[in-house]
């Protein structure tokens, strides 16, 4: 197993005192919540923090840890010592999903988790997983078929990751954040117990020509100098089909045009914001230089008018 | 058992459209007791209709806002009232991300 640096996890010296290592800790886990933060990995340093803080807070197991002496690296390949353990006693801990190196030097009871154990009759835990889907898919509903990781003990009492696999109905006019319900479908119950409830929250996932916005969708749409200057109408892809837009004469770029109800569907539902994108023809042949020619001659256009130069 | 269709059937719904969640419900979901919830209610977190905590009925997006406000407090070390100034500041920070997407920025 692989060797942890909790010193350089919470970010202090080997010698810093307890309210060092709290004041580091405490910066770090708002930084890393997985909450609040927005990297992909917040989840894991968030785990891995605690983990450090567990061992490095408590007096007794801060001593135990520094025995094992300095010169350990991060990731470095790791055997609990022969004689390790003799001497010292650990109890307490919240049950938290600690890595296999702190329970090869605290004991494996800390993984157990007491929470459940003593009632006999507790409804099974809820389970919370994220799914990602297509907007196509809140748009018409869908079936998804979901492979979950699930944590599990096998017979000799080793954590192993299960998987699972769930067909799920997304239902029509889901929106990003939102979380699918699966009644009946967490841990199962002790004894008489229910079983718990499985939640997904929903994220999209990015889309090549939409954007999303709660229900309501952005969409940019390329149109040609003369469709925007003398006004023309134009088709538009829309997750319903395709549909007709009238462009007003004379818009420029970076106009927005709705399609009332063309959103994400719902009551009521969401609009489709079409923001014009002036695209230019190449100038890529000599007649299309001297068109281009032909209108800086005769247009009066100063683009930079505004601005006085 | 009668079983007319091979493949399981779950009872499916979008949680944030629930809006007849009880206390009860609630303290079930977060394996909170009461006392909990009615704390997250005290400070604005959660706002359920109905006057006296037996009567309360709280929407499906109450789930999730107690579960993080509950975490938050939990993991930080504060106290309800920074929780919950925690998860208004968050809320405005995802819609002005969705916003800065929705116009095509980072994000």
């Amino acid at each position: 197993m692989e060797f942890k640096d909790y010193y350089k996890i919470i970010g202090v010296a080997r010698d810093a005192t307890q309210d060092e290592i709290k004041r580091s800790y405490r910066k770090l886990a708002r930084k890393y919540h997985p909450d609040v933060s927005k990297e992909a990995d917040a989840e894991a340093r968030f785990k891995e923090l605690g983990e450090a803080y567990e061992v490095l807070k408590d007096a007794e197991k801060r001593v135990a840890y520094d025995q094992l002496g300095a010169n350990w690296k991060g990731g470095e390949e790791f055997r609990p010592p022969p004689d390790w353990n003799a001497g010292f006693e650990f109890s307490g801990g919240d049950g938290a999903d600690y890595s296999d190196f702190f329970a090869s030097l605290f004991g494996k009871d800390f993984r157990a988790g007491g929470a459940g154990r003593a009632s006999f009759r507790a409804k099974g835990e809820d389970h919370h997983a994220k799914v990602l889907i297509d907007l196509e898919d809140t748009y018409q509903g869908a079936t998804r078929t979901i492979t979950l990781r699930v944590p599990g003990v096998d017979a000799q009492g080793h954590g192993v990751t299960r998987e699972r696999v769930l067909n799920v109905t997304i239902p029509k006019g889901i929106r990003e954040g939102q979380h699918i319900r699966l009644g009946g479908q967490g841990s199962a119950g002790m004894g008489e117990g229910t079983a718990g409830d499985l939640y997904l929250q929903v994220e999209f996932r990015a889309h090549p020509l939409y954007r999303v916005d709660g229900r309501d969708l952005y969409l940019d749409l390329p149109v040609a100098p003369w469709e925007a200057a003398l006004g023309a109408t134009v088709k538009v892809p829309t997750l319903g089909g395709i549909v007709e837009l009238k462009i007003p004469e004379g818009s420029g770029s970076g106009r927005k045009l709705r399609l009332k109800g063309r959103g994400i569907p719902g009551d009521p539902p969401g609009d489709c914001y079409v923001i014009l994108v002036i695209a230019l023809p190449p100038a890529d042949t000599e007649a299309a230089k001297d068109f281009y020619r032909k209108m800086a001659q005769e247009l009066n256009f100063n683009p930079r008018a505004k601005m006085g130069v | 058992m009668n079983t007319e269709n091979s493949l399981p059937q779950f009872a499916i719904c979008i949680l944030e459209e629930q809006t007849q969640l009880t206390l009860t419900d609630l303290c079930r979901a977060c394996a909170v007791h009461a006392e909990r919830i009615i704390e997250l209610v005290d400070v604005g977190v959660l706002e359920p209709l109905g006057r006296e905590p037996a009567r309360w009925r709280f929407g499906g997006a109450s789930l999730h806002r107690a579960r993080m406000a509950l975490r938050l407090q939990r993991d930080l070390d504060i106290d309800l009232a920074g929780a919950a100034l925690a998860l208004e500041l968050l809320d405005e920070i995802e819609s002005l991300r969705s916003r800065l997407r929705a116009l095509g920025g980072e994000y």
